[in-house]
């Protein structure tokens, strides 16, 4: 099965880890001293809200049906093998036209710096483990990579837990 | 099975820590483990908590926030957070140097009958160098006004500090006022430190970088402060020799380990330690075995010829082996974490000081005026541990080096003598100008978790002392060259350059050695960096220059602590190149590096090196020194 970045809200702290990882994976230098000190501006393809008191991290979920291909008028938009969704590296240019921008729910495809194609998470930033770097950035357990069924067992286990932690008459 | 080496490059901190993985005891290295990855806006300096509108953070990139609420610049923020690390690091030295006026100012007023003057020389040799009519005045009369003028300077005056005016050069007492930056307090300096980085007050990274030189200048005073009182109670270090590293321990003795700082209670622990031999005999043990760990350790080195435990990132094992019947801790460097190990392995952990508890560890309040009664009852407490222990198992790793240690600068001058009875000075400086000695390195400060234990010092060290730099030490670096018996003269002939091993040799000889100097030279704790200065400011006035012309180094190779960066951040005003090992939280602010690693050079002739692999940062250093040889007309040789 494949792994896929989930998050588990109420973990988020909103300290930005996330994102500065994502953006240093995606500079040249590879590091953040390296990118600082050589004046690089890479950008972060996962963004952190605050909704009222919660804190919450966002980034694309690379959809089995994904909207953004669909709409994508110059073809630049493609699955790729592993199941990522980028508009990076395939048989056609992104043109700007922001056609994906408009469609994605959750609007986690923005613009590059000089905005003239769509920008968003390629995956393109793990590491041996096949681990992206946002969540090796976090230490809070927030992002979680890993198998919808494992993850879905996970919340099971963590719900029921709080649910019969009163003792079975509470249910 | 993990790369040990990673952790650290001394045998016996490796065998423990082997130790500490079987046993599932938690260390400093499983707890940086757990910290990673650590925060990228820390790193940069970039996050500040400064006020409860925030915290707020600085995107280093574009697209996050360029501002904090406020509307603080990543280079105000830096700035500030940097400014405020000197400040704590000032506290510290300085607060280490008030428990020492204090006691001495109480022995003469009759109240702490066990600190008396035990080096009236040098009481006299300071009061002169204040202008203080010394002979007109009886021991006691003298160490109140000594230790009069040392309070008054923690106060905010109208003159220039008489510990600065009194020990730097004319011409670096002239740049620093032109700067104005000479501080009129060293209390006044943190609290105003404190001001001008609320919310609110200065947001101009130059200026708060200002005040951060100014009260850098007042950690010299603390420094140089403590140093000075410390030889007037507790006596000048002279040369001695000792062994260091784990095997120093004795399984038939109570042994207590000194850990901290401040030699105020740990030297009375030595005195009293002597007389309470019979004590531990009768409770089974063959005697009292004193070991040191940080600069407390140092400074029963320095004095007493106490055996260096361990040092900084290593200070939990020592209690794996089974031995250690108490850590006697004061303050500064001593980890909480301590108290979990010692509850372990039974070892009595003694906090002393009001000011510093710890959770899970036995507390004896020190006092001035009890202060013998108190460091009986601390080895009480270890007889009373090693009675518990008897028969258990122990397991002391038998690694131990012998050590040479003592080098203050009378001691230096002293040595020296024995070249040049009237003109102590001229050998060091003939051999400078002959291209024997090419420079001078003081290496200084912590280890760090993020390096291999002790690594980056002795690489620099055999790159250097190969080339005929002359290497100091101080604190844990001086630990580290103690620990791998870099401390010998057997290490001179081993890495020393020719010219190096030549001086030395005949240092050696003329003070019937034997064989050479050690490799390096174990200057003191870390306020002993004072006493590199005083070498420094020596041999500058004798040349007629700045020490800023100097081919004198600083480098901290492995730091970790805010008293780190302040010595950093003085020695850098005093005019010297300071090399870090590690990249310190400011990369965040392009403006604040550029004037910490180019700008401050115009205008101060100091200015920090940064250099994370141990031998590029020896060739930097090289580098430094060849300049200032060229600008002196000296002549240089390539790395």
């Amino acid at each position: 099965m494949r792994r896929e970045i989930l998050i588990d809200f109420a973990r988020c702290t909103g300290c930005f880890s996330c994102r500065l990882a994502c953006a240093v994976a995606h500079s040249q230098a590879k590091s953040l001293f390296g990118a600082v000190l050589a004046g690089e501006k890479p950008r972060a393809r996962i963004f952190v809200h605050q909704l009222g008191r919660q804190k919450a991290p966002i980034s694309c979920r690379h959809c089995t049906d994904a909207f953004c291909i669909d709409a994508c008028i110059a073809g630049a938009m493609y699955r790729k093998e592993d199941g990522t969704v980028t508009n990076e590296g395939g048989e056609q240019q992104c043109v700007g036209c922001w056609m994906c921008v408009m469609v994605c729910p959750y609007g986690a495809i923005t613009s590059d710096a000089a905005g003239t194609v769509a920008l968003k998470c390629d995956r393109n930033c793990r590491d041996e483990s096949g681990t992206p770097a946002c969540v090796r950035a976090c230490s809070t357990g927030a992002l979680v990579y890993a198998e919808v069924e494992e993850y879905a067992a996970y919340r099971r286990h963590s719900t029921l837990g709080k649910i019969l932690a009163g003792g079975a008459g509470s249910f | 099975m993990e790369n040990l080496a990673t952790k650290a490059t001394d045998p016996a901190v490796r065998e423990l820590l082997e130790k500490a993985r079987r046993q599932g005891v938690e260390t400093v290295w499983d707890r940086h483990e757990a910290q990673l990855p650590q925060c990228g806006f820390g790193e940069l300096g970039v996050c500040c908590r400064n006020c409860v509108q925030g915290p707020c953070r600085i995107s280093p990139f574009e697209d996050g926030p360029q501002r904090g609420i406020c509307g603080a610049t990543a280079d105000t923020i830096v700035a500030r957070n940097l400014v405020r690390a000197i400040a704590a690091g000032t506290a510290a030295h300085s607060g280490h140097a008030r428990h020492l006026a204090h006691a001495l100012h109480r022995w003469a007023e009759g109240r702490a009958p066990d600190y008396p003057v035990r080096d009236e020389q040098k009481l006299r040799a300071v009061a002169a160098r204040l202008g203080l009519q010394a002979q007109e005045f009886s021991v006691k009369e003298l160490a109140s006004r000594v230790a009069g003028e040392a309070l008054a300077q923690f106060s905010e005056g109208k003159e220039v500090l008489a510990w600065l005016k009194s020990t730097l050069s004319p011409g670096r007492l002239e740049a620093l006022s032109r700067l104005g930056v000479l501080p009129r307090g060293i209390d006044t300096a943190v609290s105003e430190v404190m001001h001008r980085t609320n919310l609110g007050v200065d947001a101009d990274p130059v200026n708060l970088l200002l005040g951060g030189i100014s009260c850098a200048l007042a950690d010299y005073v603390g420094c140089h402060l403590a140093t000075d009182l410390a030889d007037i109670l507790f006596g000048t270090p002279a040369p001695v020799v000792a062994e260091a590293n784990l095997g120093v321990l004795k399984a038939d003795h109570v042994n207590i380990a000194l850990h901290g700082h401040n030699p105020l209670l740990s030297d009375l622990v030595v005195r009293v330690a002597r007389e309470m031999q019979e004590e531990a005999r009768a409770a089974g043990a063959a005697g009292i075995n004193l070991v040191g760990i940080c600069c407390t350790g140092n400074e029963v080195l320095m004095r007493h010829g106490v055996s260096p435990l361990t040092h900084s990132v290593s200070q939990e094992l020592p209690m794996l082996t089974g031995a250690l019947d108490a850590v006697v801790g004061d303050y500064q460097c001593v980890y909480p974490s301590l108290a979990g190990v010692a509850e372990c392995t039974g070892t009595k952990l003694i906090t002393t000081m009001g000011m510093t508890k710890i959770p899970g560890a036995a507390h004896v309040e020190f006092t001035e005026e009890e202060a013998a009664e108190k460091a009986r009852e601390i080895v009480r407490l270890a007889i009373e541990a090693f009675t518990a222990r008897r028969g258990r198992p122990v397991h002391i790793p038998p690694h131990k080096s012998r050590v040479v240690a003592g080098f203050s600068g009378e001691a230096m001058v002293a040595v020296l003598l024995r070249l040049d009875a009237v003109d102590p000075l001229k050998p060091l400086l003939d051999n400078i100008a002959a291209g024997n000695i090419q420079g001078i390195c003081l290496f200084a400060g912590c280890n760090n978790v993020k390096v291999s234990q002790d690594e980056n010092f002795l690489v620099m060290a055999r790159e250097l002392a190969a080339r005929d730099v002359l290497c100091l030490a101080t604190g844990c670096g001086a630990g580290a060259y103690a620990r791998h018996g870099y401390l010998t003269p057997e290490a001179t002939l081993e890495y020393a350059g020719p010219g190096l091993k030549a001086v030395f040799t005949a240092i050696g000889e003329a003070n019937g050695l034997g064989g050479p100097l050690p490799l390096v030279l174990h200057l003191g704790s870390c306020v002993d960096n004072s006493r590199a200065v005083d070498l420094a400011v020596a041999v500058a006035n004798k040349l007629g220059v700045d020490t800023a012309q100097l081919p004198v180094v600083a480098s901290a190779p492995e730091f970790k602590t805010e008293k780190a960066v302040a010595i950093g951040t003085w020695a850098m005003a005093l005019g010297f190149p300071v090399h870090l090992g590690l990249v310190p939280p400011v990369l965040g602010s392009a403006a604040v590096t550029e004037v910490l690693t180019a700008k401050a050079r115009e205008i101060l002739g100091g200015y920090f090196m940064v250099e994370t692999d141990p031998v590029k940062a020896a060739e930097k250093i090289y580098a430094a020194i060849g300049e200032r040889r060229r600008a002196l007309g000296l002549a240089t040789r390539p790395w």
